[in-house]
């Protein structure tokens, strides 16, 4: 069980996750194929090859420096509407995690804060076979046990995503340009639904493994 | 599937490269930072609002190309159809900007929404302001907010540029371009498929022997799919499409734009105006200009829009002002 991480091990894991979502190029572009122009992959590598750069360089303060690095890094490289919601996922924690440390509470509300202001700029909820359908049941899991070591949330968080893309399998897409397959889109995984998955799992092993 | 013929360098490099070449082009017209997804008017009007446009690369000339007098102050463009980022965006605002503010025109796509509006609160920061018209000319959407920008951009970004130029306000110079906005409507028909550079795939799916009205310029899906048809009865459904919506009815004067969506030739171009011509005429609908070309495309795809954008005594004033720019000038 892991309580708690510092910066160095944050860094780390941040740069590891980054680094997993550019060696997912091909399987997110394949998923985005299916309801989208395919472009997923693309953006989100050049976006989180960016990321991991800047996190491993950045100047850190605090959890949030950690976290706004990769945000802001997603955010001038990524474009595309996956660079604008990825970059705020991770910028929107910058603010709130000011200690040197991150644990199970600060997680939680991190993925609160992420969760609120994704679906803020998208102007999505749930349901809508989007991203916030993993994102969402991630930060509400989260807060479930945020009391708890920062291991058992980073893992509760990761198996929440996965079941929460996994269900989007059934949702009709209402936003972005899946929106014009209307109910063709049922029987695929949202792309983006995919890619939090992923972040998130990498985030409970890096954990794991501090 | 046969390898798509594209005459390019490293697909990675496509977007660069297309810059590069429409600086080099516009003859000291245009300049660009290297590396920079920000083009902008080598010198600004001082003073007066800076209108900046932009969008996903793949449908030249549009967005990136109209700047110059009468037109954009700077324009930014995202990866192929894809919103370009809210830095880049951030650079083009403050690159346009001279002192009276930057009027934003671009379409109504969710990712160019989300990267435009962050890219103007990082220019706010800087005490730089924006106003924002997001294009929605595409009838083939019901929901009339919720519509995509397809080829009456161009109108629109022609209104805003000689608002801008003008030396209108930015209040005045949003308020001008917002009712061309509304006063523009516009329906696409594709009868094949563009392809996208970098992969090769095809845009989307369409049977050889299908035609689909509203069909969107990423290959959204659109309002009627069918067997082929005559070109006159393409048209009739096309501009009964347009005229019922706004709606444009008798005495009406209206500019009307034909958009050659990529592989369109000239040939059935003018057959459908043609008939476009005779069917205003019998509404009693009065065409003042028609504009035929290539001013908003989608790779190779073979289709084309038709546009009628309603017209009162200012919007025809500032459609009609002189303009300059690579793809387009006007006396």
């Amino acid at each position: 069980m892991v309580a708690t991480l510092d910066l160095e091990q944050l860094r780390k894991v941040l740069a590891d996750m980054s680094q997993a979502i550019v060696d997912a190029r091909d399987e997110l572009s394949e998923a985005d194929r299916e309801t989208g122009d395919g472009d997923h992959g693309s953006g989100m590598a050049r976006g989180f090859a960016a990321a991991r750069d800047a996190v491993l360089a950045a100047d850190l303060n605090s959890a949030g420096d950690a976290f706004k690095a990769v945000g802001m890094a997603v955010l001038s490289t990524s474009g595309g509407a996956s660079g604008a919601v990825f970059g705020t996922m991770f910028r929107a924690p910058g603010k709130i995690l000011t200690g040197d440390v991150l644990d199970g509470a600060g997680y939680a509300a991190a993925l609160e804060a992420s969760a609120e202001q994704v679906a803020k700029r998208g102007k999505a909820e749930r349901g809508n076979k989007t991203m916030l359908d993993a994102l969402i049941p991630a930060a509400e899991a989260a807060k479930t046990v945020a009391g708890e070591d920062l291991s058992v949330v980073a893992r509760a968080a990761a198996e929440a995503a996965e079941r929460g893309s996994e269900e989007t399998k059934g949702m009709i897409a209402v936003i972005g340009k899946a929106k014009s397959l209307g109910e063709r889109s049922i029987g695929y995984r949202d792309p983006g639904s995919i890619s939090v998955s992923i972040m998130l799992k990498e985030i409970a092993d890096g954990v794991d493994a501090a | 599937m046969p390898k798509v013929k594209k005459i390019i360098n490293d697909p990675e490099k496509i977007v660069d490269e297309v810059l590069d070449g429409l600086v080099a082009i516009s003859q000291g017209l245009l300049t660009r930072t290297p590396g920079s997804r920000v083009v902008r008017r080598a010198q600004l009007d001082e003073g007066k609002v800076g209108l900046v446009i932009g969008g996903g690369s793949g449908h030249e000339p549009m967005y990136g190309a109209y700047i110059g007098p009468g037109l954009a102050a700077a324009s930014v463009s995202g990866n192929i159809f894809a919103a370009p980022a809210p830095q880049h965006v951030y650079e083009a605002i403050t690159e346009a900007d001279t002192g009276a503010g930057v009027l934003l025109v671009y379409g109504n796509y969710a990712g160019d929404v989300m990267n435009f509006d962050m890219g103007a609160e990082l220019a706010e920061d800087d005490d730089v302001e924006s106003k924002t018209v997001l294009v929605r000319d595409d009838v083939a959407t019901p929901d009339i907010d919720g519509r995509r920008g397809i080829g009456g951009a161009f109108y629109v970004v022609k209104v805003a540029g000689a608002a801008c130029a003008k030396g209108l306000s930015l209040e005045e110079a949003a308020a001008v371009t917002e009712r061309a906005q509304f006063n523009t409507r516009t329906i696409g028909v594709a009868v094949k498929a563009g392809t996208l550079p970098e992969t090769g795939a095809l845009t989307f799916e369409l049977g050889d022997d299908e035609i689909e009205i509203g069909l969107g310029v990423h290959g959204e899906k659109g309002v009627e799919r069918s067997g082929m048809m005559p070109a006159d009865e393409l048209t009739e459904k096309m501009i009964e499409r347009i005229t019922s919506d706004l709606p444009f009815g008798e005495g009406d004067r209206v500019a009307v734009l034909m958009n050659n969506l990529g592989a369109t030739t000239q040939m059935e171009l003018l057959i459908v105006y043609r008939k476009v011509a005779e069917l205003l005429e019998a509404k009693g609908i009065k065409v003042e200009r028609t504009d035929i070309g290539a001013y908003f495309t989608s790779q190779e795809m073979a289709g084309f829009s038709i546009t009628l954008m309603r017209l009162d005594d200012e919007i025809a004033e500032l459609l009609d002002a002189p303009c300059e720019s690579v793809p387009f000038t006007q006396g």
